[in-house]
């Protein structure tokens, strides 16, 4: 633990037995996550379940952001050798936002809708350094401008029910990098935008993720566009991890599960009738 | 039930509609035969689904016309048909929309639901024989859409997503229409239960020879469900196509081309 190369490899963010648990009308707790363990570095990591599996839970969970009620338990959740279950609150709000940041998935309804995009990076980025007015403004243009914008002046200008889906969602990534995140969660970043408009996205993400060596959990309920972003793949099932499988190797998946989400997509060159369902068992949500 | 399946499909000549200011869909034609199923792809804003909601008259119409079409041909018998606007015409021609969170009632039963269009139609009273009869119609509607008697008296919110689309398909099929428009019937679920009800819309297909009018921006699932396809972008008809032509990479527009890439995945350094 001592030595500079241990240091090195270290690991960006350690998740051990992490369950997180809400509870019901009558009191009893119903684990939403269950035993999820994985190590992150400076790596794309895609998280797939369908809704229900706890991928999103799992995401919030690490951020601190699970909602009132709910427990979060883990034997080690740990950012750069910082214990996020025991630190301050003051540090996890330090570091939510400013090392660690996440995407949402509908920027329609994740941006404010009364400030303009410009002034809700201003403020994100305030609310991280100390940086004058004045500067803060000539980062948030630069960051604009880094996700593609070709005007970010007049996109700077407007409000978020005035740009398209896609433009808006630049914008929310545009905030999000702007203090330099160590760590980017993106919640199903793409799924609210057009096929197209996706690809543009995923693209401008991936660059910056390359560029800024920055860790990333990707949480998709597409297998498909999960796989080919990534570099490795958790598949979640009833809040439990079926499998962890590199992304080249998805064909050779062994779990039924991951196999079934795979077969059931309609393909273009493949056509298949009836399509192939997904035959659910118990055992696997044991 | 058979004998009259596949008599009609349907047809658009000049669609146009028109938001204040804003024209929505341009001069669009399109030809759906009996029986046939038809997609339309495009992007969000391409005026796919203002096709679907032109055809069912949800839409005003500022140019052109709908009209229902018989196996004679497409000139002859739509005297016979009909006409747009009228009960009978929504008789024949049925919709399901894309969201099945927001296109159930949240406030009443499933049964309610689907007693509703007989309802309208005259085909159930509310009382005796004809009260039973429609009882019967509900149940066997939601048999037909793999729903059990239990599913009859639950609310929306005690369904699955994917059981409330079966109920949102068993409502449009329970006045036994000719046309069902299926405005992205899927996007709003889980890729298995997508699986499902592409299954299920294949095999009613099937059994009562319904044309189809698909919207998707989903091209491998519009070409899964569908013969001949449309890809639209601002209101205008890109190509038209047959689902072959696409699975074997015939296709004109660049366009067309952008969107099956996309539909692909993810390259690295292929995206611009």
């Amino acid at each position: 633990m001592s030595g500079d190369a241990t240091v090195a490899v270290r690991p960006l963010l350690t998740v051990d037995g992490l369950c997180v648990a809400y509870p019901g009308r009558d009191g009893a707790m119903t684990e939403v996550v269950r035993e999820v363990s994985f190590t992150l570095g400076r790596e794309r990591l895609g998280i797939v379940g369908e809704s229900g599996s706890g991928k999103s839970q799992t995401g919030r969970a690490i951020l601190g952001l699970t909602a009132p009620g709910g427990r979060v338990s883990a034997r080690t959740l740990e950012f750069d050798g910082i214990d996020l279950l025991h630190c301050a609150p003051a540090q996890r709000r330090a570091l939510r936002g400013g090392r660690i940041a996440m995407v949402l998935q509908d920027p329609k309804y994740s941006l404010n809708p009364v400030m303009t995009l410009g002034d809700q990076i201003v403020e994100t980025l305030r609310a991280h350094q100390p940086v004058s007015r004045r500067a803060a403004r000539g980062r948030m243009l630069d960051a604009l401008a880094q996700v593609q914008i070709d005007d970010p002046g007049r996109v700077a200008a407007l409000y978020p029910h005035e740009v398209s889906g896609g433009m808006g969602q630049r914008a929310m990534i545009a905030m999000m990098l702007i203090a330099g995140p160590e760590l980017l969660i993106a919640d199903e970043p793409t799924s609210a935008l057009d096929v197209t408009v996706q690809l543009e996205v995923l693209a401008i993400l991936d660059r910056l993720v390359a560029d800024r060596g920055m860790g990333l959990i990707l949480i998709s309920h597409d297998l498909r566009l999960v796989s080919s972003f990534c570099d490795r793949v958790l598949v979640m099932y009833a809040g439990r991890v079926v499998e962890q499988i590199e992304s080249g190797r998805l064909d050779q998946a062994q779990h039924p599960y991951t196999r079934g989400l795979l077969s059931c997509l309609p393909q273009l060159d493949a056509p298949r009738h009836p399509l192939p369902t997904l035959q659910r068992r118990p055992e696997w949500a044991a | 039930m058979s004998g009259r399946a596949g008599a009609c499909g349907i047809a658009g000549d000049g669609l146009r509609v028109r938001y204040g200011g804003f024209t929505a869909l341009h001069e669009t034609s399109l030809q759906v035969a009996p029986g046939e199923r038809f997609g339309i792809v495009g992007e969000s804003g391409s005026g796919k689904s203002t096709v679907l909601r032109a055809l069912c008259g949800l839409a005003p119409l500022a140019a052109g016309r709908v009209r229902l079409v018989g196996r004679d041909g497409p000139n002859l018998g739509s005297a016979g048909h009909p006409a747009p606007g009228s009960k009978a015409f929504r008789r024949q021609v049925q919709m399901v929309f894309q969201d099945p969170y927001g296109s159930l009632h949240p406030r009443q039963t499933v049964d309610r639901m689907l007693a509703e269009p007989l309802a309208i139609h005259g085909l159930d009273d509310g009382r005796g024989a004809a009260g039973r009869e429609a009882g019967d119609r509900v149940a066997r509607a939601l048999a037909d859409v793999g729903l059990g008697p239990a599913f009859r008296f639950r609310y929306p919110h005690q369904l699955s997503g994917g059981q409330r689309q079966r109920v949102a398909i068993a409502r449009a099929l329970i006045l036994e229409p000719q046309v069902l428009l299926l405005d992205e019937p899927t996007s709003a679920l889980d890729a298995s239960v997508q699986a499902e009800v592409l299954n299920l819309l294949e095999s009613l297909h099937q059994q009562r020879g319904l044309s189809f009018v698909m919207v998707s921006h989903d091209l491998a699932v519009v070409t899964h469900l569908c013969q001949r396809l449309m890809v639209m972008r601002q209101g205008r008809t890109v190509e038209l196509l047959s689902s072959s032509d696409l699975a074997s990479h015939r296709v004109r527009a660049d366009y067309t081309r952008a969107l099956m890439a996309a539909s692909a995945g993810f390259r690295r350094g292929a995206a611009p």
